[in-house]
């Protein structure tokens, strides 16, 4: 994409009013558009009750978790909000391969530090949070903000290894994460069953996504040995799983599972449905990281091995370090369809987002509100998703060398 | 090297002893694993009296089905019940497949349009659905955009067609051959054609998602052929349309093939999500069989065999369409 061209009226007219026919299709869609946008607005802000959000928020995030231990969600919250200033900022302390360190704050990091300010300030009092809460809502957004512009005026001073094992952070603050929710180590345990909503959605995610990645990585690999037992098994596994669509495979976890193992040693239904997530997008990770695989030249591991590196090593060192950056495109896609895939819970009856969500509008109470419910829902993921999205597209510029791409 | 000879290098390096052993242990792992979860389900399968049968498959299935193109009531037996969810789901797969493909072509095709305002639409609406679940546009499409329509007399008529609550109205031959178009009798609409609200959510649904992707594909295809290419045609003296038909899109279709066939799989994949919208396609009478009989081992069966099948059938068309594309050599 060559350098972004400037909005002039007379680029206007060339872009919109190029021939009359041109000119013709403009007027029809802006018409369109503005009668759609109108409707929607007046609908939004006069036509909907947005009562059962309101009333519903705590069910949506977590669940019945219980109320006593919620305690334990906001410090987890709260590492998160943490963790993501810390990686954020020293994200942005790094060059890119092309542009020297221009500013603290980059215009889109403003901007999105703006977002997230309106945010906080909007959102808790729109959901007539309590004053506790919504404070709560304000310093975490505080925490992140801090944090961010700490890391990110620092960050540099980090060495290298420090900058490399910053990653490492994600999984540790995910044991914790763990221990936080479910209990253990001398907190309460809080059983399975009571996780809900956004919590179940994102502790479902998270596990499948943390685990699955190894797991797709052996498969490729063992898609490309030139070992026969472990080629054709890679290849049956792979082809397999992604021949069936997931809510099959669910309910194999659902129905089948109990039988396949010693009785009691099956896991309850959430873990069941975690485990089953997880093997079915190793199977489409392992497809990702193939043709990162097949990108690297054969002469890379050609010289590696000439160079004396064992075949683990030279793997783990030359080809999969190339492999994986040129796969990271594809591999996030395959994440964020995994988080799209956990609403498939709610057909085999958890409460995640979207069962929360049917089971709120099987109330009485709140019949014939599909409509707010449903657009909390599609705003909420189009957020997550689209996040995803840019945050890998953000990382792939940070990772290409100069030499690579451009 | 002389003072090497004679002293072979230790096992662990020896070239064909590593990679048996390798494999040896993985076979090893595999079938202990393999043989543990089977003898377990044998064992467990017979302590609860459920070893493999297939005789269920004959008796009376006892539920109904709201809609089908093959005619069952509840004294068929199971496996007519299954044909008739296979049926409905081919329906919808091969209708989705005719949408997704129109739809993917006009928006990957708006993509280059020079109009901003087209181009940018485009844009929008393959990020905002691509970024939504497919399940919650299902029932996004159901429960709020199909059964929020009015019905009766104040239901949506066009020419010819009528879109209420009830369904899709359309007209076509009733027996005797006579044509004719959607009624309204006693404040209920009849027509010769008519397509059940669940239908048509899931159809939209499928349809709206697919085409996103699919007009990346589309996208993707036609930016992929060299920008020299059209200026080539139009130095030749062909006209934008007889350049697109006769060198573009030949070259794009290379590149669109491969990633039709993606898509047409994860569509009929997708189609078995009917369920949240009400629609009685394969899995959801597999479910309902399940429920009623307990044989969780042979409905799982049947439901991954028929899969498998579809997506074997699409990627061996796809397949072969992908040949016909090809540059041929000679």
């Amino acid at each position: 994409m060559g350098p972004k061209p400037r909005l002039t009226p007379a680029s206007l007219r060339k872009e919109l009013f190029a021939t009359p026919l041109d000119g013709l299709v403009t007027v029809l869609l802006v018409t369109g558009l503005a009668a759609a946008g109108s409707r929607l607005l007046h609908w939004a802000l006069a036509q909907a009750d947005w009562a059962v959000i309101q009333a519903n928020s705590t069910l949506f995030a977590v669940g019945r978790y219980p109320i006593e231990q919620q305690w334990r969600l906001w410090l987890l919250v709260a590492l998160l909000a943490a963790a993501a200033g810390l990686s954020w900022g020293v994200l942005r302390s790094r060059p890119l391969p092309d542009r020297p360190i221009t500013a603290l704050w980059p215009g889109n990091d403003r901007l999105a530090t703006g977002i997230l300010v309106l945010l906080a300030s909007w959102a808790p009092a729109a959901l007539g949070l309590t004053l506790s809460i919504q404070s709560r809502w304000w310093a975490l957004t505080g925490l992140l903000v801090l944090v961010r512009w700490l890391a990110g005026r620092y960050g540099s001073r980090l060495g290298k290894t420090a900058t490399l094992a910053l990653p490492l952070v994600w999984p540790l603050l995910y044991l914790v994460g763990m221990v936080l929710i479910g209990g253990g180590l001398g907190l309460v345990t809080v059983g399975a069953n009571e996780w809900g909503g956004l919590l179940l959605t994102l502790v479902e995610a998270s596990f499948a996504i943390l685990l699955s990645a190894p797991l797709g990585v052996l498969l490729a690999l063992g898609r490309r040995s030139s070992l026969p037992l472990l080629r054709w098994g890679s290849i049956v596994y792979i082809e397999f799983i992604r021949g069936a669509p997931l809510i099959t495979l669910l309910f194999l976890g659902q129905n089948i599972l109990g039988f396949l193992l010693p009785g009691g040693m099956a896991p309850d239904r959430i873990w069941r449905a975690a485990w089953i997530l997880t093997f079915f997008s190793a199977a489409y990770l392992a497809e990702a990281v193939r043709s990162g695989l097949a990108a690297v030249p054969r002469g890379q591991l050609e010289a590696a091995r000439s160079l004396g590196l064992s075949l683990p090593q030279a793997l783990a060192q030359v080809v999969l370090p190339q492999a994986l950056r040129i796969a990271l495109p594809a591999t996030v896609g395959q994440f964020i369809s995994l988080l799209q895939d956990t609403t498939l819970l709610s057909l085999i009856g958890l409460l995640d987002l979207l069962g929360t969500a049917r089971s709120v509008m099987a109330n009485p109470l709140f019949l014939g509100k599909s409509s707010e419910v449903y657009l909390t829902l599609a705003v909420l993921f189009w957020c997550c998703c689209a996040a995803l999205g840019l945050g890998s597209r953000a990382l792939e510029r940070r990772l290409n060398p100069p030499s690579l791409g451009r | 090297m002389a003072s090497h000879l004679g002293k072979s290098p230790p096992w662990w390096q020896n070239r064909r002893l590593v990679p048996w052993l390798v494999q040896g242990s993985v076979g090893l792992l595999l079938l202990v694993v393999i043989a543990f979860l089977l003898g377990n389900l044998v064992r467990n399968l017979s302590a609860a009296g459920l070893l493999l049968s297939w005789r269920w498959l004959g008796q009376p299935a006892s539920f109904d089905i709201a809609e089908t193109l093959l005619p069952f009531n509840a004294s068929e037996p199971y496996w007519r019940g299954l044909l008739a969810g296979l049926v409905n789901t081919l329906r919808v797969v091969g209708l989705g497949f005719v949408g997704a493909t129109l739809v993917g072509t006009l928006v990957g095709s708006a993509s280059f349009s020079r109009n901003g305002l087209v181009k940018r639409l485009a844009r929008i609406y393959v990020e905002l659905i691509r970024n939504i679940p497919l399940l919650l546009q299902l029932v996004f499409w159901y429960f709020v955009v199909f059964l929020a329509l009015p019905n009766g007399a104040a239901a949506i008529q066009l020419p010819g067609i009528v879109l209420a609550k009830s369904g899709l109205f359309l007209p076509g031959f009733e027996a005797g051959f006579q044509w004719s178009g959607p009624t309204l009798v006693d404040g209920v609409w009849q027509a010769p054609l008519r397509f059940t609200p669940e239908f048509g959510a899931l159809l939209t649904g499928l349809v709206v998602y697919t085409g996103a992707f699919i007009a990346e594909v589309v996208r993707g295809g036609i930016a992929a052929v060299p920008k020299g290419q059209w200026e080539a045609a139009t130095s030749l003296g062909l006209g934008p349309l007889l350049s697109l038909r006769r060198i573009i899109i030949p070259q794009a279709l290379r590149v669109i093939v491969p990633g039709l066939n993606t898509q047409y799989i994860s569509l009929a994949k997708n189609s078995s999500l009917a369920v949240a919208c009400g629609y009685t396609d394969l899995y959801s009478v597999a479910e309902t069989s399940l429920n009623q009989t307990g044989r969780a081992i042979e409905v799982i069966v049947i439901l991954l065999a028929a899969y498998l099948a579809i997506d074997l059938v699409i990627s061996l068309v796809m397949n072969g369409l992908n040949r016909l594309v090809q540059i041929k050599e000679r």
